[in-house]
Protein backbone atom coordinates (compact mmCIF):
# COMPACT_ATOMS: atom_id res chain seq x y z
CA UNK A 1 0.00 0.00 0.00
CA UNK A 2 2.93 2.53 0.51
CA UNK A 3 3.97 2.43 -2.97
CA UNK A 4 0.49 3.62 -3.56
CA UNK A 5 0.32 6.52 -1.21
CA UNK A 6 3.83 7.82 -1.70
CA UNK A 7 2.88 8.03 -5.74
CA UNK A 8 -0.10 9.97 -4.53
CA UNK A 9 1.74 12.13 -2.65
CA UNK A 10 4.34 13.10 -5.28
CA UNK A 11 1.15 13.35 -7.75
CA UNK A 12 -0.40 16.52 -5.40
CA UNK A 13 3.10 17.41 -4.55
CA UNK A 14 3.51 18.04 -8.35
CA UNK A 15 -0.29 19.20 -9.16
CA UNK A 16 0.75 22.29 -6.24
CA UNK A 17 3.92 23.28 -7.72
CA UNK A 18 2.93 23.29 -11.55
CA UNK A 19 -0.01 25.44 -10.32
CA UNK A 20 -2.68 22.67 -11.32
CA UNK A 21 -4.25 23.05 -8.01
CA UNK A 22 -4.41 27.08 -8.11
CA UNK A 23 -5.75 26.98 -11.76
CA UNK A 24 -8.47 24.50 -11.00
CA UNK A 25 -9.74 26.30 -8.12
CA UNK A 26 -9.46 29.39 -9.81
CA UNK A 27 -11.48 28.62 -12.19
CA UNK A 28 -14.00 26.57 -10.73
CA UNK A 29 -14.29 29.13 -7.70
CA UNK A 30 -14.62 32.51 -10.54
CA UNK A 31 -17.34 30.46 -12.56
CA UNK A 32 -19.60 30.03 -9.84
CA UNK A 33 -18.81 32.81 -7.68
CA UNK A 34 -20.18 34.79 -11.28
CA UNK A 35 -22.82 32.38 -11.52
CA UNK A 36 -23.63 32.96 -8.29
CA UNK A 37 -23.87 36.67 -8.38
CA UNK A 38 -25.58 37.30 -11.47
CA UNK A 39 -27.49 34.35 -12.49
CA UNK A 40 -29.33 34.23 -8.99
CA UNK A 41 -32.15 36.85 -9.29
CA UNK A 42 -34.35 34.88 -11.14
CA UNK A 43 -36.64 32.89 -8.52
CA UNK A 44 -39.59 34.14 -8.84
CA UNK A 45 -42.66 32.85 -7.51
CA UNK A 46 -41.75 29.20 -7.27
CA UNK A 47 -40.55 27.68 -4.29
CA UNK A 48 -36.76 27.76 -4.56
CA UNK A 49 -34.59 29.54 -2.87
CA UNK A 50 -31.40 31.06 -4.53
CA UNK A 51 -29.58 28.25 -3.34
CA UNK A 52 -31.76 25.43 -6.01
CA UNK A 53 -31.35 28.07 -8.91
CA UNK A 54 -27.70 28.50 -8.19
CA UNK A 55 -26.92 24.19 -7.79
CA UNK A 56 -28.81 23.89 -11.36
CA UNK A 57 -26.75 26.22 -13.14
CA UNK A 58 -23.61 24.70 -11.41
CA UNK A 59 -24.42 21.52 -12.71
CA UNK A 60 -24.82 22.42 -16.25
CA UNK A 61 -21.09 24.34 -15.70
CA UNK A 62 -19.93 21.18 -14.38
CA UNK A 63 -20.21 19.31 -16.92
CA UNK A 64 -18.27 20.56 -19.26
CA UNK A 65 -15.98 22.07 -16.95
CA UNK A 66 -14.96 18.79 -14.61
CA UNK A 67 -14.48 16.72 -17.26
CA UNK A 68 -12.29 18.78 -19.07
CA UNK A 69 -10.15 19.25 -15.82
CA UNK A 70 -10.24 15.73 -14.75
CA UNK A 71 -8.96 14.72 -18.53
CA UNK A 72 -6.14 17.63 -18.66
CA UNK A 73 -5.01 16.37 -15.14
CA UNK A 74 -4.62 12.43 -16.19
CA UNK A 75 -4.10 12.14 -19.81
CA UNK A 76 -0.16 12.24 -20.12
CA UNK A 77 -0.31 10.25 -16.52
CA UNK A 78 1.62 7.67 -18.58
CA UNK A 79 2.06 8.49 -22.20
CA UNK A 80 3.41 11.81 -21.13
CA UNK A 81 5.74 9.49 -18.28
CA UNK A 82 7.00 7.25 -20.94
CA UNK A 83 7.78 10.26 -23.55
CA UNK A 84 9.78 11.63 -21.16
CA UNK A 85 11.57 8.84 -19.76
CA UNK A 86 10.84 8.70 -15.95
CA UNK A 87 7.96 5.70 -16.57
CA UNK A 88 11.07 3.38 -17.63
CA UNK A 89 12.72 4.85 -14.75
CA UNK A 90 9.95 4.17 -12.00
CA UNK A 91 9.21 0.71 -13.57
CA UNK A 92 13.23 -0.36 -12.21
CA UNK A 93 11.87 0.91 -8.63
CA UNK A 94 10.03 -1.49 -5.79
CA UNK A 95 6.71 -0.43 -7.14
CA UNK A 96 3.93 -2.34 -8.90
CA UNK A 97 2.10 -1.29 -12.41
CA UNK A 98 -1.17 -1.32 -10.91
CA UNK A 99 0.21 0.79 -7.87
CA UNK A 100 1.61 3.59 -9.65
CA UNK A 101 -2.45 4.10 -11.41
CA UNK A 102 -3.70 3.73 -8.34
CA UNK A 103 -1.78 5.76 -6.75
CA UNK A 104 -1.75 8.50 -9.83
CA UNK A 105 -5.67 8.45 -9.52
CA UNK A 106 -5.89 8.93 -5.61
CA UNK A 107 -3.35 11.78 -6.07
CA UNK A 108 -5.21 13.57 -9.27
CA UNK A 109 -8.43 12.49 -7.31
CA UNK A 110 -7.42 14.59 -4.00
CA UNK A 111 -6.44 17.84 -6.47
CA UNK A 112 -10.00 18.15 -8.01
CA UNK A 113 -11.44 17.54 -4.40
CA UNK A 114 -9.64 20.67 -2.98
CA UNK A 115 -10.40 22.47 -6.08
CA UNK A 116 -14.06 21.45 -5.64
CA UNK A 117 -14.26 22.08 -2.35
CA UNK A 118 -12.74 25.47 -2.54
CA UNK A 119 -14.26 26.63 -5.40
CA UNK A 120 -17.45 25.45 -4.93
CA UNK A 121 -17.06 26.00 -0.93
CA UNK A 122 -17.11 29.74 -1.38
CA UNK A 123 -20.59 29.82 -2.57
CA UNK A 124 -21.87 27.41 -0.08
CA UNK A 125 -20.19 29.66 2.17
CA UNK A 126 -21.92 32.37 0.88
CA UNK A 127 -25.19 31.35 0.48
CA UNK A 128 -24.70 30.07 4.46
CA UNK A 129 -23.68 33.78 5.77
CA UNK A 130 -26.89 34.90 4.28
CA UNK A 131 -28.79 31.41 5.43
CA UNK A 132 -30.16 30.13 2.56
CA UNK A 133 -31.59 27.53 1.36
CA UNK A 134 -33.38 24.68 3.65
CA UNK A 135 -32.00 21.17 4.72
CA UNK A 136 -33.28 19.36 1.28
CA UNK A 137 -31.43 22.33 -0.69
CA UNK A 138 -28.52 21.84 0.98
CA UNK A 139 -28.43 18.21 1.13
CA UNK A 140 -29.03 18.41 -3.09
CA UNK A 141 -25.67 21.30 -3.04
CA UNK A 142 -23.38 18.48 -1.40
CA UNK A 143 -24.60 15.69 -3.47
CA UNK A 144 -23.63 18.09 -6.22
CA UNK A 145 -20.45 19.07 -4.89
CA UNK A 146 -19.59 15.06 -4.64
CA UNK A 147 -21.14 13.91 -7.69
CA UNK A 148 -19.03 16.36 -8.97
CA UNK A 149 -16.03 14.39 -8.00
CA UNK A 150 -17.35 11.37 -9.20
CA UNK A 151 -17.94 12.80 -12.86
CA UNK A 152 -14.05 13.79 -12.01
CA UNK A 153 -12.97 10.06 -11.33
CA UNK A 154 -14.98 9.05 -14.55
CA UNK A 155 -13.19 11.26 -16.87
CA UNK A 156 -9.38 10.87 -14.47
CA UNK A 157 -9.81 7.09 -15.27
CA UNK A 158 -10.87 7.51 -18.91
CA UNK A 159 -7.92 9.98 -19.35
CA UNK A 160 -5.62 6.72 -17.57
CA UNK A 161 -7.17 4.08 -20.00
CA UNK A 162 -6.22 6.69 -23.27
CA UNK A 163 -2.56 6.86 -21.90
CA UNK A 164 -2.61 3.43 -21.29
CA UNK A 165 -3.35 3.13 -24.98
CA UNK A 166 -1.61 5.58 -27.29
CA UNK A 167 2.49 5.92 -28.06
CA UNK A 168 2.16 9.41 -27.85
CA UNK A 169 0.97 11.99 -26.07
CA UNK A 170 -0.09 14.59 -28.78
CA UNK A 171 -2.12 11.05 -29.58
CA UNK A 172 -3.52 11.37 -26.25
CA UNK A 173 -3.93 14.62 -26.14
CA UNK A 174 -6.17 14.24 -29.55
CA UNK A 175 -8.37 11.80 -27.89
CA UNK A 176 -8.98 13.49 -24.96
CA UNK A 177 -10.22 16.13 -26.89
CA UNK A 178 -12.71 13.98 -29.27
CA UNK A 179 -13.73 12.09 -26.19
CA UNK A 180 -14.96 15.25 -24.02
CA UNK A 181 -16.72 17.04 -27.05
CA UNK A 182 -18.47 13.57 -27.76
CA UNK A 183 -19.85 13.12 -23.95
CA UNK A 184 -20.11 16.19 -23.24
CA UNK A 185 -21.28 17.64 -26.59
CA UNK A 186 -22.50 15.61 -29.26
CA UNK A 187 -24.07 12.35 -27.36
CA UNK A 188 -26.95 14.72 -26.16
CA UNK A 189 -27.12 16.11 -29.70
CA UNK A 190 -27.20 12.57 -31.77
CA UNK A 191 -29.81 11.22 -28.73
CA UNK A 192 -32.22 13.93 -29.75
CA UNK A 193 -32.08 13.71 -33.28
CA UNK A 194 -32.40 10.11 -32.99
CA UNK A 195 -35.28 11.36 -30.92
CA UNK A 196 -36.84 13.19 -33.13
CA UNK A 197 -36.26 11.30 -36.12
CA UNK A 198 -38.36 8.66 -34.20
CA UNK A 199 -41.53 8.42 -35.76
CA UNK A 200 -42.85 5.56 -34.61
CA UNK A 201 -41.35 5.31 -31.22
CA UNK A 202 -39.06 2.50 -31.34
CA UNK A 203 -36.99 3.98 -28.56
CA UNK A 204 -39.01 3.29 -25.66
CA UNK A 205 -38.47 4.96 -22.05
CA UNK A 206 -36.44 2.11 -20.86
CA UNK A 207 -33.88 1.81 -23.64
CA UNK A 208 -33.69 5.83 -23.65
CA UNK A 209 -32.98 5.27 -20.11
CA UNK A 210 -30.22 2.96 -21.10
CA UNK A 211 -28.61 5.43 -23.50
CA UNK A 212 -28.63 7.46 -21.11
CA UNK A 213 -26.47 5.65 -18.52
CA UNK A 214 -23.80 5.34 -20.89
CA UNK A 215 -23.12 8.47 -20.77
CA UNK A 216 -21.36 9.60 -17.83
CA UNK A 217 -22.15 13.24 -18.16
CA UNK A 218 -25.79 12.55 -18.66
CA UNK A 219 -25.62 10.02 -15.41
CA UNK A 220 -24.33 13.73 -13.64
CA UNK A 221 -26.73 15.68 -15.00
CA UNK A 222 -29.89 13.79 -14.04
CA UNK A 223 -28.77 13.21 -10.19
CA UNK A 224 -28.59 16.51 -9.79
CA UNK A 225 -31.28 17.72 -11.12
CA UNK A 226 -33.63 15.47 -10.40
CA UNK A 227 -32.31 14.82 -6.91
CA UNK A 228 -34.86 16.75 -5.21
CA UNK A 229 -38.49 18.16 -5.78
CA UNK A 230 -37.35 21.82 -5.67
CA UNK A 231 -34.45 21.28 -8.00
CA UNK A 232 -36.68 19.22 -10.35
CA UNK A 233 -39.19 21.68 -10.23
CA UNK A 234 -36.41 24.46 -11.40
CA UNK A 235 -34.32 22.33 -13.82
CA UNK A 236 -37.82 21.43 -15.90
CA UNK A 237 -36.78 17.54 -15.69
CA UNK A 238 -39.98 15.88 -13.91
CA UNK A 239 -40.44 13.70 -16.82
CA UNK A 240 -37.43 12.15 -16.34
CA UNK A 241 -37.70 10.66 -12.75
CA UNK A 242 -40.15 7.93 -12.73
CA UNK A 243 -37.94 5.25 -14.62
CA UNK A 244 -36.75 3.05 -11.97
CA UNK A 245 -33.06 2.88 -14.24
CA UNK A 246 -32.56 6.23 -13.28
CA UNK A 247 -33.61 6.57 -9.35
CA UNK A 248 -30.72 8.39 -8.26
CA UNK A 249 -29.12 5.44 -6.49
CA UNK A 250 -28.74 3.53 -9.34
CA UNK A 251 -27.28 6.87 -11.07
CA UNK A 252 -24.48 7.10 -8.54
CA UNK A 253 -23.78 3.49 -8.86
CA UNK A 254 -23.86 4.09 -12.25
CA UNK A 255 -21.08 6.66 -12.17
CA UNK A 256 -19.12 4.48 -9.87
CA UNK A 257 -18.91 1.98 -12.15
CA UNK A 258 -18.00 4.12 -14.54
CA UNK A 259 -14.84 5.71 -12.99
CA UNK A 260 -13.79 1.87 -12.01
CA UNK A 261 -14.44 -0.24 -15.05
CA UNK A 262 -11.86 2.32 -17.09
CA UNK A 263 -9.90 2.54 -13.71
CA UNK A 264 -9.34 -1.70 -13.95
CA UNK A 265 -9.29 -1.74 -17.69
CA UNK A 266 -5.91 0.75 -17.78
CA UNK A 267 -4.56 -1.35 -15.07
CA UNK A 268 -4.98 -4.35 -17.03
CA UNK A 269 -4.11 -2.80 -20.40
CA UNK A 270 -0.68 -1.22 -18.65
CA UNK A 271 0.42 -4.49 -17.15
CA UNK A 272 0.54 -5.90 -20.55
CA UNK A 273 2.55 -2.60 -21.80
CA UNK A 274 6.26 -2.95 -23.52
CA UNK A 275 7.97 -0.06 -22.03
CA UNK B 1 36.28 -15.81 -22.97
CA UNK B 2 37.94 -16.74 -19.69
CA UNK B 3 35.67 -17.84 -17.36
CA UNK B 4 38.00 -17.87 -14.47
CA UNK B 5 35.28 -17.93 -11.82
CA UNK B 6 33.00 -20.76 -12.32
CA UNK B 7 32.21 -21.40 -8.62
CA UNK B 8 30.90 -17.73 -8.46
CA UNK B 9 27.22 -17.67 -9.43
CA UNK B 10 26.75 -14.73 -11.58
CA UNK B 11 25.01 -11.60 -11.13
CA UNK B 12 23.48 -11.54 -14.87
CA UNK B 13 23.75 -14.62 -16.65
CA UNK B 14 22.16 -14.01 -20.43
CA UNK B 15 21.80 -17.60 -22.13
CA UNK B 16 20.72 -17.43 -25.84
CA UNK B 17 18.42 -14.13 -25.17
CA UNK B 18 16.81 -13.18 -28.11
CA UNK B 19 14.40 -10.31 -28.58
CA UNK B 20 12.33 -9.27 -31.04
CA UNK B 21 10.36 -6.38 -31.86
CA UNK B 22 8.01 -6.86 -35.32
CA UNK B 23 10.75 -7.52 -38.01
CA UNK B 24 14.22 -6.15 -35.72
CA UNK B 25 16.03 -8.64 -33.98
CA UNK B 26 16.88 -5.95 -30.98
CA UNK B 27 18.97 -9.06 -29.49
CA UNK B 28 19.77 -12.13 -30.97
CA UNK B 29 21.36 -15.50 -28.96
CA UNK B 30 23.38 -13.61 -26.77
CA UNK B 31 25.12 -14.98 -24.10
CA UNK B 32 26.62 -12.94 -21.13
CA UNK B 33 27.66 -13.43 -17.73
CA UNK B 34 28.45 -10.73 -15.26
CA UNK B 35 29.92 -11.05 -12.00
CA UNK B 36 29.79 -9.86 -8.76
CA UNK B 37 31.79 -6.61 -8.54
CA UNK B 38 32.90 -6.82 -11.63
CA UNK B 39 32.29 -4.06 -14.30
CA UNK B 40 31.35 -4.50 -18.17
CA UNK B 41 31.26 -1.90 -20.54
CA UNK B 42 28.24 -2.30 -23.41
CA UNK B 43 29.32 -0.87 -26.41
CA UNK B 44 27.52 -0.73 -30.22
CA UNK B 45 25.96 1.42 -32.39
CA UNK B 46 22.71 3.59 -31.96
CA UNK B 47 20.51 -0.05 -32.38
CA UNK B 48 22.70 -2.47 -32.00
CA UNK B 49 20.40 -3.73 -28.73
CA UNK B 50 22.26 -2.18 -25.67
CA UNK B 51 19.03 -0.61 -24.25
CA UNK B 52 16.86 -3.81 -24.94
CA UNK B 53 19.35 -5.89 -23.38
CA UNK B 54 19.54 -3.33 -20.46
CA UNK B 55 15.91 -3.82 -20.02
CA UNK B 56 15.99 -7.32 -20.30
CA UNK B 57 18.47 -7.49 -17.40
CA UNK B 58 15.99 -4.78 -15.20
CA UNK B 59 12.65 -7.40 -16.28
CA UNK B 60 10.79 -5.06 -18.28
CA UNK B 61 10.76 -6.58 -21.32
CA UNK B 62 10.54 -10.26 -21.48
CA UNK B 63 12.86 -12.13 -23.83
CA UNK B 64 11.19 -14.22 -26.95
CA UNK B 65 13.85 -16.94 -26.24
CA UNK B 66 16.21 -17.88 -23.76
CA UNK B 67 17.01 -16.91 -20.01
CA UNK B 68 18.06 -13.63 -18.65
CA UNK B 69 18.88 -14.30 -14.57
CA UNK B 70 20.10 -11.68 -12.09
CA UNK B 71 20.84 -12.95 -8.82
CA UNK B 72 19.98 -16.50 -10.06
CA UNK B 73 16.28 -15.43 -10.55
CA UNK B 74 14.15 -14.64 -13.36
CA UNK B 75 13.50 -10.75 -13.21
CA UNK B 76 10.10 -9.48 -12.94
CA UNK B 77 7.81 -7.07 -11.83
CA UNK B 78 7.58 -9.02 -8.28
CA UNK B 79 11.24 -9.43 -7.82
CA UNK B 80 13.13 -7.21 -5.29
CA UNK B 81 13.89 -4.38 -6.81
CA UNK B 82 15.45 -2.69 -4.14
CA UNK B 83 18.82 -3.76 -4.82
CA UNK B 84 19.06 -2.94 -8.16
CA UNK B 85 19.43 0.71 -9.97
CA UNK B 86 18.95 2.00 -13.32
CA UNK B 87 19.78 5.51 -14.60
CA UNK B 88 18.18 5.65 -18.52
CA UNK B 89 19.57 7.17 -21.17
CA UNK B 90 16.84 9.94 -21.79
CA UNK B 91 15.40 11.12 -18.47
CA UNK B 92 13.51 14.72 -17.96
CA UNK B 93 12.71 14.52 -14.34
CA UNK B 94 9.66 16.61 -13.77
CA UNK B 95 10.28 20.57 -14.29
CA UNK B 96 8.46 21.98 -11.43
CA UNK B 97 9.26 19.98 -8.45
CA UNK B 98 12.77 20.67 -6.65
CA UNK B 99 16.01 18.07 -6.85
CA UNK B 100 15.44 17.65 -3.15
CA UNK B 101 11.30 16.76 -3.67
CA UNK B 102 12.61 14.45 -6.42
CA UNK B 103 15.25 12.72 -4.87
CA UNK B 104 12.77 12.23 -1.48
CA UNK B 105 10.39 10.83 -3.75
CA UNK B 106 12.89 7.87 -5.45
CA UNK B 107 14.21 7.56 -1.51
CA UNK B 108 11.09 6.61 -0.46
CA UNK B 109 9.79 4.21 -3.13
CA UNK B 110 13.63 2.58 -2.75
CA UNK B 111 12.25 2.26 1.04
CA UNK B 112 14.97 4.62 2.25
CA UNK B 113 15.10 7.52 4.74
CA UNK B 114 14.96 11.06 3.30
CA UNK B 115 18.33 11.26 4.69
CA UNK B 116 19.84 9.32 2.11
CA UNK B 117 18.84 11.35 -0.58
CA UNK B 118 20.26 14.45 1.00
CA UNK B 119 23.41 12.78 1.36
CA UNK B 120 23.69 11.54 -1.94
CA UNK B 121 22.54 15.27 -3.64
CA UNK B 122 25.64 16.20 -1.74
CA UNK B 123 28.04 13.54 -3.23
CA UNK B 124 27.36 15.09 -6.68
CA UNK B 125 27.56 18.11 -5.92
CA UNK B 126 23.64 19.40 -5.88
CA UNK B 127 23.25 20.38 -2.51
CA UNK B 128 23.13 24.45 -3.67
CA UNK B 129 20.82 23.09 -6.58
CA UNK B 130 18.43 21.20 -4.18
CA UNK B 131 16.08 23.75 -3.58
CA UNK B 132 15.80 25.04 -6.98
CA UNK B 133 13.32 23.36 -9.80
CA UNK B 134 14.82 20.67 -11.68
CA UNK B 135 13.64 22.22 -14.67
CA UNK B 136 16.42 25.44 -13.80
CA UNK B 137 18.86 22.12 -13.72
CA UNK B 138 21.51 22.42 -17.09
CA UNK B 139 22.03 19.26 -19.06
CA UNK B 140 25.07 17.94 -16.83
CA UNK B 141 22.78 19.24 -13.38
CA UNK B 142 20.31 16.88 -14.46
CA UNK B 143 22.72 13.87 -15.05
CA UNK B 144 23.71 13.98 -11.84
CA UNK B 145 20.69 14.28 -10.25
CA UNK B 146 19.98 10.50 -12.42
CA UNK B 147 22.95 9.77 -11.20
CA UNK B 148 21.99 10.25 -7.38
CA UNK B 149 18.66 8.47 -7.54
CA UNK B 150 20.84 5.19 -9.31
CA UNK B 151 22.93 5.54 -5.89
CA UNK B 152 19.92 5.34 -3.42
CA UNK B 153 20.04 2.55 -0.99
CA UNK B 154 23.36 1.10 -1.74
CA UNK B 155 22.36 -1.09 -4.72
CA UNK B 156 24.31 -4.21 -5.22
CA UNK B 157 24.09 -3.84 -9.36
CA UNK B 158 23.94 -0.51 -11.00
CA UNK B 159 22.54 -0.19 -15.10
CA UNK B 160 23.83 2.89 -16.32
CA UNK B 161 22.59 3.71 -20.10
CA UNK B 162 25.07 6.37 -21.98
CA UNK B 163 25.64 8.10 -18.32
CA UNK B 164 28.20 10.72 -19.50
CA UNK B 165 26.67 12.42 -22.19
CA UNK B 166 25.94 15.95 -21.48
CA UNK B 167 28.62 15.89 -19.05
CA UNK B 168 31.87 17.99 -19.31
CA UNK B 169 35.24 16.66 -19.09
CA UNK B 170 35.60 17.12 -14.83
CA UNK B 171 32.36 16.48 -14.09
CA UNK B 172 32.69 12.97 -16.18
CA UNK B 173 36.00 12.41 -14.10
CA UNK B 174 33.84 12.74 -10.93
CA UNK B 175 31.16 11.02 -12.20
CA UNK B 176 33.60 7.95 -12.80
CA UNK B 177 35.22 8.27 -9.34
CA UNK B 178 31.87 7.73 -8.09
CA UNK B 179 31.25 4.73 -9.89
CA UNK B 180 34.65 3.52 -8.95
CA UNK B 181 33.88 3.99 -4.92
CA UNK B 182 30.56 2.42 -5.84
CA UNK B 183 32.94 -0.75 -7.33
CA UNK B 184 35.10 -1.00 -4.35
CA UNK B 185 32.24 -2.07 -2.10
CA UNK B 186 31.51 -5.09 -4.33
CA UNK B 187 28.91 -3.00 -6.84
CA UNK B 188 28.35 -5.00 -10.14
CA UNK B 189 28.59 -2.21 -12.62
CA UNK B 190 27.02 -2.09 -16.52
CA UNK B 191 27.49 0.68 -18.13
CA UNK B 192 26.55 1.07 -21.92
CA UNK B 193 28.15 3.71 -23.44
CA UNK B 194 29.25 5.44 -26.60
CA UNK B 195 31.72 7.37 -25.55
CA UNK B 196 34.45 4.76 -26.15
CA UNK B 197 37.85 6.45 -25.52
CA UNK B 198 36.36 7.39 -22.13
CA UNK B 199 34.81 3.82 -21.31
CA UNK B 200 38.42 1.84 -22.29
CA UNK B 201 40.10 2.10 -18.97
CA UNK B 202 36.78 2.37 -16.97
CA UNK B 203 35.74 -1.02 -16.84
CA UNK B 204 37.18 -4.38 -16.02
CA UNK B 205 35.14 -6.17 -19.34
CA UNK B 206 34.15 -4.78 -22.48
CA UNK B 207 31.08 -6.53 -24.71
CA UNK B 208 30.91 -5.12 -28.32
CA UNK B 209 27.66 -5.78 -29.37
CA UNK B 210 26.16 -5.36 -33.61
CA UNK B 211 22.65 -6.14 -34.39
CA UNK B 212 22.21 -7.81 -31.62
CA UNK B 213 24.96 -10.19 -31.28
CA UNK B 214 27.80 -10.30 -29.00
CA UNK B 215 30.77 -9.97 -31.41
CA UNK B 216 33.22 -10.03 -28.68
CA UNK B 217 34.07 -9.54 -24.94
CA UNK B 218 36.64 -9.75 -22.66
CA UNK B 219 38.95 -7.39 -20.76
CA UNK B 220 40.60 -4.37 -23.38
CA UNK B 221 43.52 -6.41 -23.35
CA UNK B 222 41.91 -9.76 -24.24
CA UNK B 223 40.24 -7.86 -27.05
CA UNK B 224 43.52 -6.37 -28.13
CA UNK B 225 45.23 -9.61 -28.56
CA UNK B 226 42.33 -10.76 -30.34
CA UNK B 227 42.50 -7.89 -32.92
CA UNK B 228 46.04 -8.34 -33.16
CA UNK B 229 45.61 -4.82 -34.64
CA UNK B 230 48.87 -2.73 -35.87
CA UNK B 231 50.28 -0.75 -32.65
CA UNK B 232 50.54 2.90 -33.39
CA UNK B 233 54.29 4.16 -33.08
CA UNK B 234 54.28 8.37 -33.19
CA UNK B 235 57.76 10.06 -33.98
CA UNK B 236 58.23 13.49 -33.28
CA UNK B 237 60.75 15.42 -35.23
CA UNK B 238 62.60 18.98 -35.54
CA UNK B 239 60.32 20.66 -38.29
CA UNK B 240 60.29 19.58 -41.66
CA UNK B 241 62.81 16.86 -40.59
CA UNK B 242 60.20 13.78 -41.29
CA UNK B 243 61.76 12.54 -44.37
CA UNK B 244 64.91 10.56 -41.86
CA UNK B 245 62.38 9.11 -40.31
CA UNK B 246 60.40 7.90 -43.18
CA UNK B 247 63.62 7.10 -45.41
CA UNK B 248 65.01 5.08 -42.26
CA UNK B 249 61.74 2.92 -41.96
CA UNK B 250 59.49 3.02 -45.12
CA UNK B 251 60.46 -0.28 -46.38
CA UNK B 252 58.27 -2.97 -43.85
CA UNK B 253 56.05 -0.07 -42.71
CA UNK B 254 52.73 1.81 -43.77
CA UNK B 255 53.41 5.48 -41.83
CA UNK B 256 51.09 9.00 -42.17
CA UNK B 257 51.90 12.20 -41.91
CA UNK B 258 50.31 13.81 -39.15
CA UNK B 259 52.13 17.62 -39.90
CA UNK B 260 55.73 18.46 -40.45
CA UNK B 261 56.96 17.28 -37.48
CA UNK B 262 54.89 14.50 -36.62
CA UNK B 263 55.09 11.19 -38.17
CA UNK B 264 52.67 8.18 -37.25
CA UNK B 265 53.39 4.47 -38.02
CA UNK B 266 51.75 1.46 -37.72
CA UNK B 267 53.46 -2.15 -36.85
CA UNK B 268 52.37 -5.59 -35.43
CA UNK B 269 53.72 -6.30 -32.03
CA UNK B 270 56.10 -8.19 -33.19
CA UNK B 271 57.87 -5.79 -34.79
CA UNK B 272 57.98 -3.32 -32.10
CA UNK B 273 61.03 -3.70 -31.35
CA UNK B 274 62.87 -3.48 -34.44
CA UNK B 275 61.25 -0.44 -35.16
CA UNK B 276 62.27 1.37 -31.98
CA UNK B 277 65.71 0.00 -32.44
CA UNK B 278 66.11 1.12 -35.97
CA UNK B 279 64.41 4.58 -34.76
CA UNK B 280 67.11 5.07 -31.84
CA UNK B 281 69.67 4.64 -33.98
CA UNK B 282 68.82 7.81 -36.26
CA UNK B 283 71.72 10.37 -35.42
CA UNK B 284 69.69 13.63 -35.10
CA UNK B 285 66.59 15.16 -35.41
CA UNK B 286 64.15 12.65 -33.41
CA UNK B 287 62.28 14.65 -30.20
CA UNK B 288 59.94 12.20 -28.97
CA UNK B 289 58.73 8.81 -29.61
CA UNK B 290 55.01 7.34 -28.90
CA UNK B 291 54.24 4.56 -28.63
CA UNK B 292 50.05 4.17 -28.61
CA UNK B 293 48.46 1.10 -28.65
CA UNK B 294 45.16 -0.01 -29.72
CA UNK B 295 42.65 1.93 -28.64
CA UNK B 296 38.57 0.98 -27.82
CA UNK B 297 38.02 2.74 -30.86
CA UNK B 298 40.12 0.96 -33.08
CA UNK B 299 38.68 -2.06 -31.64
CA UNK B 300 35.38 -1.14 -32.03
CA UNK B 301 35.69 -0.33 -35.72
CA UNK B 302 37.75 -3.60 -36.44
CA UNK B 303 34.98 -5.71 -34.77
CA UNK B 304 32.01 -3.76 -35.03
CA UNK B 305 32.89 -1.76 -38.01
CA UNK B 306 30.37 -1.79 -41.24
CA UNK B 307 33.09 -3.23 -43.35
CA UNK B 308 33.15 -6.32 -40.94
CA UNK B 309 29.29 -7.06 -42.41
CA UNK B 310 29.19 -11.04 -43.20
Amino acid sequence: MKPVLIMALAEIQEGIRNRWIIASILLLSVLAISLTLLGSTPVGIIKASELSVTMVSLTSLSIYLIPLIALMLSFDSIVGESERGTLLLLLTYPIRRWQIIVGKFLGHLSILTIAILIGYGIVALYYLIDDVGNGQEWLSYVLMMASSLLLGAVFIALGYLISVIVQQRATATGISLILWLFIVVFYDLILLGVLLADKTHVIQSKLLAILILFNPADVYRLFNLTGSDIVTLVSGMSGFTQADLLAPFALIITLILWSLIPLMLSIYIFNKREV
Amino acid sequence: MLDKTKIIEPVIALQNVSKHYRNHHAVDSLNLSVNKGESLALIGHNGAGKTTLLKLILGLTRPDAGSVKVNGQIPSQTSDRRTIAFLPEIVSFPASITGKELINFYARLKGQHVSEGDKLLELVGLTEASSKKVGTYSKGMRQRLGLAQALLGEPELILLDEPTSGLDPSLRRQFYTIIEDCKSTGTTILISSHALSEIETKTDRIAILKHGRLVIHGTLDELRATANLPIKIRVSTLAGQTSIISDALKADTTYRMINDHTIEYDCHQDEKLSVLKRLSQIPSGVIDIEILPTSLDDLYIHFAGEENES
